[in-house]
């Protein structure tokens, strides 16, 4: 062990809770000074090549990454992309976070800078593959100046650059400086796939190792001398307010420094974490409910179902769908479908850390999907001009959707909280599982209604869908979040009428991973197969049937029953199989499930088949390790998962024990193939999730005769 | 004053003695490698091994700990932590990586108690960590992987 | 995640007079209700059958020898059939929690010593004594302990078991880890792992009397025949 980590903090020691171990102590360093994080950019000497791509003396590329890195692998991706075109060798690409600059970093395929809607690889392909190419002409043009010969003759090989002609040979860092001064190239022509040497294979993660040895640091780790932690008392109503406060319990707790209300709540310093858990622990709050929202999550149910009598607003009218299911002769089918709210319950819950610097500018720490917005609610909350505000972007602990938040709810609270304190000191501001599990921004509460007919002939006539929920982007007209994946259907179905209500309640909603496919592909895939079965169809012959006009959703579902030997494999006694296929975020995923029975009746998934079709598959290692965990945390939530509100309001669960999370005695075995494809990449982290849940709930129906209505499942077996 | 062995160094730590192991680790000894995830023993973040076993340091006061070792993911040695994070490594197991740490102190102990584990075995020892990436599949494949270079 | 604004197409495809059509439909086919949530709204009334444990002595009114040995034993009954017993004398391999007596979560395993598996065992999280969870979850206000936790053997499983059963098992030499009636008497009353019924922890409800009472309830069982109910 580095006897300089277990240097204890000058504040601690006074306070006397140090922890000695046989060390001199350090002489007490009053500045406020960063001990461990990872600053913005790329560390130590380095010549930008421009606003991606950096080369260090020692030949080693840093690319810096505009999307956070919370698993779903860019650092690695848009690392390959760039090594490819620079014909670096693997072994010298690092990577590093970029810092908040709205204009160079932006996400080109929403305008400013953020990670989500799993476009890190898509909107990045063609501009990282270029910055790389760009770099590459670059350091060809330095070299053929210095060596006094011609460009064309010289070629990049692993890193190396040589000239044939003369033996000249270089390394990359010998002409970084030089090749920064030159003149980037206007047009770059770039790879053609059939040449990549990189891209298509599996490689390494770059982050893997320090994960491995508890040297990656997330926010929480990101340490500061002399630093104070903060915590936020909250309301366990949405909306509540405070209306007075005794912190004279709190305050008399050794090592609280000072308790402050704040607009989210009231927030607490102390020196170190426990005696911030006990002091807030300690706060007498008296709360305005006045403005809370007091309803419970059956009140919500039974609201928005009288809502939907009324009308809504549509968001696909296609044939005549009263007509086709007023006809003669059909058989009729209709379902309702109650979906709850869900947290996203990354492992690492929210955190930031705040430094204020000699020169007044603000240093944050922290992990989170918009780094834009969370530097203008700093600048905002703290009164300082956002360019004064550095967003120093950490590891992120899992996200699923929670750390993407226009105006930044979350980093507001943190920077209130900073605010407070004075900013003569470092903060991190940290949540505990209990703030995440109640802290709102859930997957909204929706249901669904749906019928739905088949003629004598086994045809699908008509179908006619109702979703009521709140919209995630803050809409009054129709959210396409609401219906994706319902409106837009692949299957040729004649008459459709998709509509939306866009419901208002008092808690706060966020996309969770997959946004809304994530009920869209249950209730389409689960009534679909119910339809199919009326009709006496095959499940995945009949899904062929009706896909014949799509051909990345039939490639995959072909793929899938192939991997899978549907309806050729014998199934043990108990066993059955269901299956789904959906595209989302442009990507195409068809599983097969197979199922038994556990012994309190919830589906034990014995094995799931996977084929995805995501174009240019950029590093396959990554596409089914983002297939394998979206089908585990999709599992978990669609059996275990739910966030309740009781009479009055307040939220149920409050930590892991209940509002349950998919162990490993849960998750199945996963089988990826990957379709080959030479259309431009698309995303990976979300597509995986919504299969999942509806080719459990088929084959749960096959295995008891029951259609699953009420999710989770845990809460459809006991009802 | 708890005296305590901490990564093989004499520590002594005079605070609250209610204080949770993970907390003297983590804040006073700024050993960051073991994480907080739940605070009450639900999702094995925190995992470190005390006198040779796994131990939630989240809810282990530090009081309980006179005389103890506490070995962290910074310090865990031997051929089955050699085994087990190369195996890691080998197959990128983590994504997010955030419960990882606690994984591995999991099935470290895991390999030196049993060093062929079966798919159950496996089960058993790890079912205490949650990983909300879900990496399950990749961490049962590196303990086998791991148990294998060990037969040698 | 993020999700991207499209341009949202104008789907405006006149309905006309077919909307009148569909009141044919069938009856709308509902989601079964939620059951109650596991936090009631109101805090439930403080136990209203809080039971007491009655004392040796309450039964020195029975004459009947064998029947006032029953009566003891079945008074015992208060404390054994508790889930604060029951739930560490499960009769499959997962301890069970809280007096509505659910598997333990996280999933642990009973093992070969009854004391977990190799990277879970008992003393992952069960230490020597309760630990209070400070300023967490409000369900789990402490983590119990004793410097002696672990299942009960599996022989000596009361759970789904009646007083009868349980009275004749715990009699048993094969199935009460070889002990003389005296052992037995002697392990109720100061037993430390027995005594922690007394003193769970914070959150959790004690067992009825104390672990004195209980052991002279054994001793007065045993001085009068050590009979068993039927059932």
């Amino acid at each position: 062990m580095d006897i300089a980590t277990i240097r204890p903090s000058r504040r601690a020691f006074l306070a006397g809770t140090g922890l000695v171990i046989g060390v001199t102590l350090l002489a007490p360093n009053a500045r406020a000074a960063l001990i461990q994080g990872a600053k913005e950019g790329a560390e130590g000497q380095q010549a930008d090549l421009n606003a991606f791509v950096r080369v260090a003396p020692d030949n080693t590329v840093t690319v810096l990454s505009k999307h956070i890195e919370f698993g779903q692998g860019p650092y690695t991706g848009l690392t390959t992309l760039v090594a490819e075109e620079l014909d670096a060798d693997w072994s010298q690409m690092r990577v590093a976070a970029a810092p908040a600059n709205q204009e160079l970093y932006k996400n080109l395929a929403f305008g400013l800078q953020g990670t989500g809607g799993s476009t890190s690889i898509a909107n990045s392909y063609g501009q990282m593959r270029k910055a790389g190419a760009t770099a590459k002409a670059m350091l060809v043009a330095a070299a053929a100046k210095d060596w006094n010969v011609s460009a064309d003759e010289i070629t990049v090989v692993k890193g190396r650059i040589r000239h044939e002609k003369s033996g000249k040979e270089s390394g990359f860092g010998a002409f970084a400086d030089k090749a920064a001064k030159t003149e980037p190239p206007k047009d770059v022509a770039l790879k053609d796939p059939k040449n990549f040497t990189l891209i298509g294979q599996d490689r390494h993660k770059l982050d893997t190792d320090d994960k491995t040895d508890g040297k990656a640091v997330f926010t929480l780790d990101v340490l500061a001398d002399d630093m104070l932690i903060a915590m936020v008392a909250h309301a366990d109503h949405f909306g509540a307010t405070v209306k007075a406060v005794d912190d004279s319990a709190a305050r008399a707790i050794k090592g609280v420094v000072d308790v402050k209300p704040i607009p989210q709540g009231v927030a607490v310093f102390a020196e170190d974490t426990f005696t911030a858990l006990k002091a807030r622990a300690a706060l007498k709050i008296d709360w305005d409910l006045s403005k809370a929202e007091t309803r419970s999550s059956q009140q919500i149910v039974d609201d928005y179902r009288a809502e939907m009598k009324g009308k809504g607003l549509k968001a696909a009218n296609k044939g005549d769908v009263d007509g086709a299911l007023a006809s003669e002769g059909i058989t009729s089918l209709d379902t309702e479908i109650v979906f709850p709210f869900l947290a996203h319950a990354p492992m690492e819950p929210l955190d930031a850390v705040l430094i204020r610097a000699a020169d007044g500018s603000i240093d944050c720490y922290n992990g989170s999907q918009f780094p834009g917005q969370d530097q203008k609610a700093i600048a905002d909350i703290c009164g300082v001009d956002p360019s004064k505000v550095r967003i120093n972007m950490q590891l992120a602990g899992g996200s699923f959707g929670r750390r993407a938040q226009f105006g930044s709810p979350y980093m507001r609270e943190a920077a209130a909280a900073f605010k407070a304190s004075g900013m003569t000191r470092p903060v991190k501001h940290m949540w505990t599982r209990e703030d995440d599990i109640r802290g709102g921004f859930y997957r909204p509460i929706y249901v669904h209604s749906i019928k739905g007919a088949v003629d004598k002939t086994g045809a699908i006539v008509g179908w006619d869908q109702k979703i009521a929920g709140q919209s995630i982007m803050g809409k009054d007209e129709l959210d396409e979040t609401t219906v994706e994946g319902a409106s837009d259907m692949p299957y040729a179905i004649d008459n459709l009428r998709v509509v939306a209500y866009q419901t208002k309640l008092g808690v706060p909603v966020l996309w969770w991973r997959s946004v809304g496919h994530t009920h869209t592909a249950f209730a389409v895939e689960t009534f679909l197969d119910r339809l199919l079965e009326r009709a006496g169809k095959d499940p995945v012959e009949g899904r062929l049937a009706l896909l014949k006009d799509s051909p990345r959703h039939l490639g995959v579902l072909k793929k899938v029953a192939e991997m899978a030997d549907w309806g050729h494999a014998a199934l043990p006694d108990g066993h059955q199989r269901g299956v789904a296929v959906h595209k989302s975020f442009n990507t195409y995923v068809a599983e097969i499930v197979e199922a038994s029975l556990d012994d309190t009746g919830l589906p034990k998934v014995q094995k799931v088949w996977c084929a995805v079709d995501c174009g240019v598959a950029v590093n396959p290692n990554i596409i089914k390790a983002q297939m394998e965990g979206g089908i585990g945390y999709g599992l978990g939530a669609i059996l275990f998962d739910a966030i309740d509100l009781t009479d009055g309001g307040a939220v149920v669960q409050s930590n892991f024990n209940d509002y349950r999370s998919l162990r490993i005695t849960e998750m199945p075995h996963v089988e990826v193939a990957i379709i080959p494809s030479s259309e431009a990449p698309t995303g990976v982290g979300e597509p995986g999730v919504p299969p999942i849940g509806p080719a459990v709930a088929n084959a749960w129906r096959r295995l008891t005769g029951r259609p699953v209505q009420r999710l989770p499942l845990s809460r459809d077996l006991v009802a | 004053m708890i005296t305590f062995t901490l990564n093989g160094q004499k520590a002594t730590f005079d605070g609250d003695p209610d204080t949770p192991l993970l907390w003297v680790i983590r804040d006073t000894a700024k050993l960051t490698g073991t994480k907080y995830g739940c605070g009450i023993a639900q999702c094995g973040a925190c995992t470190v091994h005390v006198d040779g076993t796994t131990r939630r340091s989240c809810i282990t006061p530090i009081s309980t700990l006179d005389g103890s070792s506490v070995t962290t993911i910074e310090g865990v040695d031997g051929p089955e932590a050699q085994a087990v994070q190369t195996a890691w490594r080998a197959i990128d197991v983590p994504q997010c990586g955030y419960c990882q740490s606690g994984q591995i102190m999991s099935a470290i102990s895991l390999l030196q108690y049993t060093p062929k584990p079966s798919d159950d075995d496996i089960d058993g020892a790890m079912a205490g960590n949650i990983c909300r990436c879900a990496t399950y599949q990749r961490i049962r494949q590196a303990i086998h992987d791991a148990a294998k270079t060990l037969e040698g | 995640m993020l999700h991207l604004h499209r341009p949202s197409k104008a789907l405006v495809i006149a309905l006309g007079v077919a909307l009148s059509l569909a009141a044919t439909a069938v009856a709308q086919n509902r989601a079964p209700e939620a059951p109650a949530p596991s936090r009631p709204a109101v805090a439930p009334k403080k136990a209203s059958e809080d039971i007491k444990l009655k004392s040796a002595s309450d039964f020195d009114n029975i004459k009947d020898e064998k029947e006032r040995s029953i009566a003891i034993f079945e008074e015992t009954g208060k404390v054994l059939l508790n889930p604060r017993c029951v739930n560490c004398h499960p009769a499959g391999d997962r301890p069970l929690q809280g007096l509505d007596m659910h598997p333990h979560q996280p999933p642990v395993e009973r093992g070969q010593a009854n004391f977990g598996v190799p990277g879970m065992m008992c003393n992952t999280c069960h230490g020597p004594n309760n630990v209070k969870v400070i300023a967490q979850s409000d369900d789990i206000k402490s983590i119990p302990g004793n410097p002696n936790w672990h299942l009960a053997p599996i022989e000596m499983a009361w759970q789904g078991r009646t007083l009868g059963e349980i009275c004749r098992q715990i009699k048993d030499k094969d199935r009460n880890g070889g002990k003389t009636l005296a052992d037995l008497v002697d392990h109720m009353a100061h037993d430390d792992l027995v005594g922690w019924a007394w003193h769970p922890g914070a959150g959790r409800k004690p067992v009825p009397g104390t672990q004195k009472q209980f052991g002279e309830l054994y001793k007065a069982w045993a001085a009068t025949g050590a009979h068993c109910p039927d059932s």
